[in-house]
Formats: structure tokens, sequence, C-alpha cells
């Protein structure tokens, strides 16, 4: 297998260099039909690549599987006892194998862009040796620096030393590949975007094709990052999803520049303006989708994540200079090319809501940015290294983050070219009006209902951002619902529809537009979620057989812990009977594991999951002097909300992917006729 | 009571065109001037002041040193060499109402400046708040130009014969159009 794997990597990585360097000067000498047709070669090699690393991908699959610990990488991540999902996982749960799936991810991408090639043949030509020469990176990198099927030295081991116990949880099958095809996804808008600068595209056509690319990519990046935070909250057992920690914060970085790419790519497509800031977002979002798995597999910048660090960073650093210095050079040359077609008429208008808001995308990723190199440059500059954490980013993002909530609240109303106040106004007072309600409603419930009831903003800075939160969330909501029914309305009045079909209707007829506002309606469900941890509580406790914990609502008492043997694993396990009002509800077993292989302990926790909140059980372990266990209780409010809204945010992408449905020709009928006219049946 | 005061409105209205008189703000937004500096003054002096609120609050300003990256009252590890004792120091530093900055002091004398969970707003730490605001404002400056210059730029020449429809009458057209075309 290790034979096949690395005849597969090698072989891919010359079909790169041939797809690349043949594909180039068959570009270069246009007109010339030998080299045309030697281009057509290029292509197909390029599609090849996806085969041949496919096969190396199987190849290491397979090894794991059959547990070939002769490969030093199936050796270090997998063992005999490992359950066979984990096992799929190993592709991807270390550096080389990582990286080989990143290369299987960009040449799937490349393979469907190359068969798709008939869209415009040229302006793909173009994007194929961009991905072609991006891949002769990662195969590289692959075949050079960090090979999969490296064969482990000395005598044969019989068991491996296992997968890092916190990646042997359901989600890790899914969550890298997800954040994986995010990240790869942006070179592939890059690649149309650099061709377009080249060969100084006409018209918005390209613009058309990446905007669909960087929505799917868009997609998966988002998808991956809340399983990310999911994964956190339900593995990592310190009660939170989210910890600014250096890799959270590389996948944020390309997720908010690719997102102010999609609001801004419309004043291109619609008013052929941001032509020059267009293009670069595209090159951002793939630099910083870069930068962050430099920051994150060179070890340049401390992270949790050790477990992924190396000696590629060289490699990194070189690729994004060549990247930087390539595309610069590209735009100097070409930039006049890129002059905006149109004036921005008013202040108060679309177009303006939109630069605002690639502004306060920008400031919230620049944030990002200069809080995870801060420790380095301040290492750098003073010579002693400082942490930035939570609280920094909280009192920093915080508040441009709620000014970019209220621009999506404001946003939607606004036309394009001029909006007028008086418009304005009518369109922005009931919104306003439901927000204030909702803010006053919170301010004056007592806090006893738990939740986010009882918000006293003067208390603490943190209950004014949630109620902020919250009540900006309810604006965003209640704007979109009135763009819902006025839409909804105008059709209802012209076809005699229902209220509700006639808003199906408006949404097949408009599915990028009604798509983008339910992704915003789950980003503002996201936002009650976010606000909830304001409020969130914990509390620890030794805990024998019939001691009693209480927090918030809940008691919890010990019923029993025990501990059990699994061929990959030790478990200890605490019962606990949960009572609210006197009456028991539920019963929670979380969880404590120690891994064999790896000789390494994770904690399972135990969530009880509502809308209102999530009890969050830790099991810690026992006390080494009496051999009670200690558990940590945590109360959190409003979780829920977040995975709610993620899901939302999917609906909305998938929707707005959806091509639109033909308006329907209204031939408007005489009144005379119409009054002897027989009813017709539905569905003619 | 009401005669004087119309007097001294008419005064002020006949006075304004000749004298350029500071114009008085407007008394509703005067008031909600007064509420907002209120309101900031009650954030600006309010704190957590019981001991319980002042741990936790500070137990959040801090990192766990056992290098597991998290914040103290938030490091979860099982038999972890370094947050009991951490959590022990701060919570007899409350006790004995040591203020803030001298717990901070003392945690970073003792484990060195990594303890704080985020930069310190004194000497080069400074930059790393300053500066995100530094780049939006600066980005806004950027903004207004960009718009400023657009909007100065003439518009497109039109053919001859064509007359161009400014005014109410565009805001009509282009609003039928919306209505049209945009549902």
């Amino acid at each position: 297998m290790a034979q096949i794997g690395s005849f597969a990597l090698l072989f891919a990585l010359a079909l790169s260099i041939y797809c690349f360097g043949i594909g180039l000067v068959a570009l270069l000498r246009k007109g010339d039909t030998d080299w045309t047709r030697l281009g057509e070669t290029a292509r197909r090699a390029g599609v090849v690549i996806f085969a041949a690393v496919f096969l190396a991908a199987l190849a290491l699959v397979v090894s794991a599987f059959r547990d070939d610990f002769s490969i030093a990488y199936i050796f270090h991540h997998s063992n005999r006892d490992l359950p066979a999902p984990f096992k799929f996982a190993t592709l991807w749960s270390g550096q080389e194998g990582s990286l080989v799936f990143w290369s299987l991810l960009l040449s799937g991408y490349a393979f469907v862009l190359r068969l798709r090639y008939k869209t415009d043949p040229r302006l793909f030509a173009y994007a194929s040796v961009v991905l072609a020469g991006i891949q002769i990176f990662f195969l590289s990198l692959v075949n050079f620096a960090a090979n999969p099927f490296g064969l482990l030295q000395g005598p044969l081991r019989p068991d491996g030393t296992g997968l890092n116990p916190l990646l042997q949880y359901p989600e890790m099958v899914i969550h890298p590949p997800m954040l994986y095809l995010g990240y790869v996804g942006f070179s592939v808008p890059f690649a149309f975007a650099l061709g377009a600068l080249i060969m100084k595209y006409p018209g918005e056509k390209w613009i058309h094709i990446t905007r669909r690319w960087t929505m799917v990519t868009w997609g998966f990046l988002t998808i991956g990052i809340f399983l990310g935070a999911h994964w956190a909250y339900a593995v990592l057992g310190w009660g939170g999803y989210w910890g600014w920690d250096p890799v959270e914060n590389a996948s944020l970085m390309p997720w908010l520049v690719g997102t102010a790419f999609l609001h801004s790519v419309m004043m291109q497509e619609k008013r052929g303006m941001l032509k020059v800031w267009n293009m670069w977002l595209v090159f951002a979002s793939f630099w910083l989708a870069i930068l962050g798995t430099f920051l994150t597999r060179s070890g340049i910048i401390s992270s949790v994540h050790a477990f992924a660090q190396s000696s590629i960073g060289p490699w990194f650093a070189w690729f994004l200079a060549i990247t930087f210095a390539v595309f610069v050079f590209f735009f100097a040359l070409n930039h006049k090319h890129l002059r905006s077609e149109h004036k921005l008429e008013a202040i108060v208008s679309r177009e303006s809501s939109f630069m605002f808001n690639n502004l306060l995308f920008c400031a919230l990723c620049f944030t990002v940015l200069w809080g995870t190199w801060f420790p380095k440059i301040s290492e750098w500059v003073q010579g002693n290294k400082v942490t930035v954490n939570a609280p920094f980013y909280n009192r920093v993002a915080i508040p441009v983050a709620l000014l970019l909530i209220i621009l999506t609240a404001i946003g939607p109303l606004l036309a394009w070219r001029k909006t007028s106040f008086e418009s304005l106004r009518r369109n922005f007072k009931w919104p306003t009006v439901g927000a204030v309600i909702a803010a006053v409603f919170l301010m004056i419930t007592p806090p006893s209902w738990g939740g986010a009831f009882g918000l006293r903003p003067w208390v603490d800075i943190s209950y004014f951002y949630s109620l902020m939160a919250i009540s900006l969330a309810v604006m965003v909501t209640l704007t979109i619902a009135s763009e819902f029914y006025r839409g909804g309305r105008v059709i209802s009045e012209k076809s005699g529809q229902g209220m509700f079909a006639s808003m199906v209707q408006l949404t097949h007829r408009n599915t990028r537009r009604y798509g983008g506002y339910i992704v915003h309606f789950g980003v503002a469900v996201v936002l009650i979620g976010l606000a909830g941890s304001a409020f969130n509580q914990d509390k620890e406790q030794e805990m024998a057989y019939g001691d009693k914990m209480a927090i918030g609502p809940y008691t919890l008492v010990c019923r029993s812990y025990t501990s059990d043997e699994f061929p990959n694993y030790e478990a200890e396990w605490a019962v606990l009977d949960v009572y609210k009002d006197g009456r028991q509800i539920d019963q929670l077993t979380p969880e404590r594991r120690f891994y064999k292989a790896s000789q390494q302990t994770s904690t399972m926790p135990y969530i009880r999951s509502s809308l209102k909140e999530d009890l969050y059980v830790v099991y810690e372990g026992l006390n080494p002097d009496n051999g009670h266990p200690i558990l940590k209780a945590h109360l959190n409010p409003l979780v829920m909300w977040i995975w709610l809204g993620v899901w939302i945010i999917i609906g909305g992408t998938i929707l707005a992917l959806v091509p639109n449905a033909p308006a329907p020709v209204v031939v408007p009928v005489p009144a005379r006729r119409l009054e002897h006219a027989a009813p017709v049946p539905a569905g003619d | 009571m009401v005669r004087p005061l119309r007097q001294t409105q008419l005064l002020r209205r006949m006075k304004a065109p000749n004298h350029k008189m500071k114009p008085k703000p407007n008394p509703i937004v005067r008031r909600a001037l007064q509420c907002a500096a209120l309101a900031a003054a009650v954030f600006a002096f309010s704190g957590a002041s019981d001991p319980s609120a002042r741990f936790s609050e500070l137990g959040h300003q801090l990192m766990c040193i056992c290098s597991c990256g998290q914040i103290l009252l938030e490091c979860n590890h099982v038999g972890c060499p370094d947050s009991d004792m951490m959590r022990n120091e701060l919570m007899a530093a409350v006790g004995r109402g040591d203020s803030d900055s001298l717990v901070e002091q003392a945690f970073v004398q003792k484990y060195g400046p990594t303890v704080l969970a985020a930069p310190t707003t004194t000497g080069f730490d400074r930059t790393a708040w300053i500066m995100p605001f530094v780049a939006l404002l600066a980005g806004c400056g950027i903004l207004v130009y960009i718009v400023r210059s657009w909007r100065n730029r003439p518009a497109p020449a039109l053919a001859d014969g064509i007359t161009p429809v400014r005014g109410p009458e565009l805001d009509q057209f282009r609003e039928q159009a919306e209505k049209e075309t945009d549902v």
C-alpha cells in the first residue's frame, strides 16, 4: 500500500507540473492550433490528478483499516481497537494525512472546474493553470516534506499509539472535511479572479461564476466552524464553544472576508462598482485560508491544537510570499481595467450599506488577525510574550459586531442608488418598535425566570451587550419578516393566492435574495444563543452517594458511580438524577475515559439541552483521598439557539444556490370576461 | 409668565440673522446626552463589589499556566498541577481585599506576563487595544474619501436629444421600477 500511495502522489505531482507548464504556454500562445491541442491535454492531465490523489488517499485509509503499522503515520494515528469510523478519520487526523486530504479536496474542486470548462473555455483554462500551480505546492509538500507513506524505523510494532482521544468523537468524522472544503474551496474563486485579472476579462461573467463557488465554499466553512464549536462544547468539557484559540481564529478570518465578498459582489454584479475591492477580497480570502494553515501547522503561534505542529512552516511562508507577489504583480499590471462603471448617487443607499458592511467585516478580520499575531509581535518588539484571549476579543470585537448587526437590520430596507428618509422611516418603524419592546420586556421581567430574563444592563457590561444583541436580533428578524410580508402581499394582490403561498412563490422567484434573508435570520438566532453566555453559571462539588448539588432550578443527586473496561478505553462515570421543582426529570451519566493506546484521558460531558438552557455536567475524576467523584455542573442559557441558527443558515445558503423560478407572465384579463369566466381547476 | 418668554424668543429670532450665535441644542437632544452620560458613568463606576463576583471577574482575566491555554476559572484538567493553587491564591487575595491591579501585579510577578488573559493598557501593550480602532477609523476615512470622489465624478454624457429625468419624477420612476422588478 505504501508503494502504491507514494507512486500515486508522485504521479499526481508530475501531472500537476504538466498541467501547469503546458497549460500556461498554451495560454501564452493563443491562436496556435497545435498549442491549443496541447492545452487540451493539460486540462485532461488536470482531470487525472484527482484520480491519482484519490488513489493515494485510498491507500492511506486501507492501510489504517489493515492496521499496517509499518507506515509511521498509521502507527502514530491509529490502533487495532480504534472503531471503524475513526480509522477512516485517520486520513485527516495528523499532519501528513491532512495534507493528502487537502490535496484530494483541491483536486476534487479542480476536477469539477476542468469538467465544466465549456462554460467559458479561456477563463476556465486560466483558472485551471492557477489551480495546478496551487496543486504543485501541496503535492510537493506531501512528496518531499510531509510524506504520509514514510516507513517506521526499527522493528515492526504490534499496535499503534492510537488516535488523539479528543478526536475520537463522531463530529470529528465530519468537522475537518467540512472545514477543509471551506479552506480549499477559496482556491477556486482566487483562481478565477487571478485568471480574470491576467486576461483583463471583459464584463462581469467571471464574478457570476465565482460567486456561486464562493457561496458553496462559504457554506462548507460555516458548517465546519460551527461543527468545531459544537465539538469543543461537547468534548473539551470546559463548558464553552469558542475559546479564541489561534486555530479557531484561523478559520474565522477567511470566513469574515468571504462574507464581506458575498455582500460586495452584488455591487459589482448590479452596478459595476467595487471591482478592485472585490478582486482583493477574493485574494484575501484565499490568502488568509493559507495563512491560517501556516499559523496552525508551523508552530509559530502556540495553540491547544498542538497535534498538528511541524517544520513545514517555511514551505507555507514561501508559498504565501509567492502568491502575494504574483497577485500584486498582475494587479499592478492590469488594475486600470477594473475601473468602476457607476458613481455613488446617495449616502443612504444599498451601495453604501454594503460598503460599511465590508468595512466592519474587514475591521473584525483585522482585529482577529491582530489579536492572533500580537503575542508574536510583542515578543519581537519587547522581548516578552503576552496572552491575547477572550477578554481582549470581547472588548474589541463585540462593539464592532453589534454595529454589523445594526447594519444587517437596516441594509435590506435600503434601495439601490437612493433611499428616501421617509421610506426608511416607514419601513424601519415596526422593527425598531419591536426591538425596544423586546429590550424593555427583558429588563422588567424578574431574573428568577432564568435564561436571559431579568436582564439588567447597568449591572455589568456583558449584560448590556446581551441586551443589545437580543434586541438587535429581534430587529433583524422583524426587518426580514416585513420584507417577506411586503413582497408576498404584492404577489398575493396580483395573483389572488394566499399569503403563505405568495411568500413561497416570492422566494422561488428570487432565491438568492430571500435565501440571503434566511441566512440573516439564522445569524439573528445564533446571536440570541451567543447572548446567553453572559448568564452562564457553574458549580464544582465532590459528590458521594446521595449528595446533592443545586444549580439554577436544577438539583443533581448522585445515585452511583462506577467504572468499566472497553476494548479501546476504560471509563469512569457517575449516575446523577436531575430534579426540577421537586420532580425527577432526567438521569445523567457524565463520563471520563482513559484511552489505552495513547495513555490519555478525555471527558465526555453529559448535556441536557433545552431552548431555555443547557445543563452541562462534567465528570472530573475521583478524589484520590476518599474515592468520591468530583463533578462540575454548568448552566448555559440559550446555547441550543446557536445550533438551531446554524441549521437555518445552512438552509438559507442552500436556498440561495437554487436557480430562480421564472416569473409567471401575467396577462391582464378584461373585467367583463372575468365575471363570466368559469373557475379553473387547481394545478392548471 | 408666558409673555416675557415669547418676547425673548422673538428677540432671539430677530437677532439670529445678524449675529452668529451658537445654536442651543434641542432640549430632547440635551436630555438624551445627559442620560447617555449618566449611563456611561453608571457603567464606568459600577463594578462587582462582592467577593464571589470579584473572584469570578478576576478569575476570567487570568490564564491557567499549565499550558492548556484556558482561562483560569475554565481550566478543567483533572489533576491540573496549577489551577487549584492559583484559584486558592486568587481567593485569598480577594478575601484580603486587595485591589484588582494589586492582584494582577502579584500574579504577573509570580507567573510572568502571560498569566494575564489580555494585554495591559501600558507601554507597547497599549497598541494591542488601539490598533483595531485605528484600523476601523482609517477604514472609515478611506471610505469617506472614496464616496466623495465617486460623488464628485461627472455623470456620463447623454446622447443628443435625451433630456435627463431628475428630482421627484426620477424617484417616482425608480420606485415603480423597484416594485415591478425587485419582488
